[in-house]
């Protein structure tokens, strides 16, 4: 028997059809849990669907690229989903124009606190350069951020490491963050929580209320834009103080 | 379904051919965002496969970033060596980040409407 099972698992664990199936296996059981606790922030199926994943490879002794083999199927999917944000900013367009400005005000603001709070607390707490510099684009969503800190001088596989806590960190505090402050309005929430958790943030706004997802959207996007240009211009003027 | 898959495949794939020729520091996907934004401003409406298909792909928006994550097994060793810095970092400043923007927001609408404040009500949850 056991060499038969050790065939099939060498024929498995070449082929991309496990790290797919595990991924979707793992996704929604995880969001069964999600589901049966009342979509709980503290039970975020990314979250749970991550440390399964995680601890099944780690078990298993699976590589993190054999099982990308098959799980860029899904990860390929965040392309045209991407796009996708287009529809529900189009269906809030009219609220869009009547909100300009406390938008903008409000993007600049929260981009800012993004990048100075996290470089300054990690460096207060003694973090080496190139993790300050891996920190301050955190709260853009994966591809800007990598770019951002190879820009100015971070390592990007680690920014994309810090981009997915800073998501699920805040997939799991907005709710009682914007709870405690009194927030009631979805656009409101849903656009703090894109600026401040990118797509994962998004992702949880969605399944709170369309408006909330549009409006996360929408900071997701911006927020990558504004990055981009202020990462840069804060580090100038870091070293030049 | 499948022509509103391929309008979005169209859109992504405009965005990074345009982010490619131009040099741009933006990924493409966000290009194709809004590309497909303003054509459907310019068109005065949203067809109804495109509204679903997109509805259907952003409900399960969590899953797709599954894979990159489990992508944090890869660096468990610098992460750890600074676990305290990089925790207390990333989690203060998303908390201080979300309330800033909220209430920079928020305030800015008050002074709009003379003080109605919030609209969408509800106690959700974003």
């Amino acid at each position: 028997m056991t060499p038969r099972i050790a065939d099939v698992w060498v024929y498995l664990s070449a082929s991309p059809l496990l790290g797919l199936t595990l991924t979707l296996v793992a996704y929604q059981a995880a969001y069964w849990v999600y589901q049966r606790a009342g979509f709980n922030p503290l039970l975020n199926p990314v979250l749970l669907a991550i440390l399964m994943l995680v601890a099944a490879l780690t078990l298993t002794g699976t590589t993190y690229a054999t099982y990308f083999d098959g799980a860029q199927f899904v990860h390929f999917l965040l392309g045209p989903a991407t796009v996708a944000l287009a529809v529900p900013l189009y269906l809030q367009f009219d609220k869009l124009k009547k909100l300009a400005l406390p938008l903008a005000v409000a993007l600049l603001a929260g981009s800012l606190t993004a990048i100075v709070s996290a470089v300054g607390i990690a460096w207060l707490l003694g973090a080496s350069e190139t993790t300050l510099l891996s920190l301050a684009p955190k709260s853009v969503t994966t591809p800007i951020a990598m770019g951002i800190a190879e820009k100015i001088g971070g390592i990007p596989s680690l920014a994309a490491v810090l981009v997915m806590l800073t998501g699920v960190s805040g997939a799991v505090m907005a709710k009682y963050v914007l709870d405690g402050l009194r927030i009631t309005d979805f656009s409101v929430r849903g656009f703090a929580v894109g600026i401040a958790a990118h797509g994962i943030g998004t992702a949880r706004a969605f399944q709170v209320s369309e408006q909330a997802g549009a409006f996360a959207g929408l900071g997701m996007g911006m927020n990558g834009l504004v990055t981009a240009i202020l990462a840069p211009l804060l580090l100038i003027l870091w070293r030049w103080i | 379904m499948l022509g509103a898959l391929t309008v979005l495949l169209v859109f992504q794939l405009i965005g990074e051919v345009l982010v490619q020729f131009a040099g741009l520091p933006i990924p493409g996907p966000v290009i194709g965002l809004l590309l497909l934004f303003l054509s459907l401003c310019v068109r005065g409406g949203l067809a109804v496969p495109l509204r679903d298909t997109a509805n259907g792909i952003l409900q399960h928006l969590s899953l797709l970033f599954v894979p990159a994550g489990v992508g944090v097994m890869v660096h468990f060793s610098r992460v750890s060596g600074e676990w305290l810095p990089i925790l207390a970092a990333t989690i203060i400043s998303t908390a201080l980040a979300i309330g800033v923007s909220a209430l920079v927001m928020q305030a800015l609408m008050r002074g709009r409407s003379g003080g109605e404040g919030g609209t969408g009500g509800g106690d959700g949850g974003a």
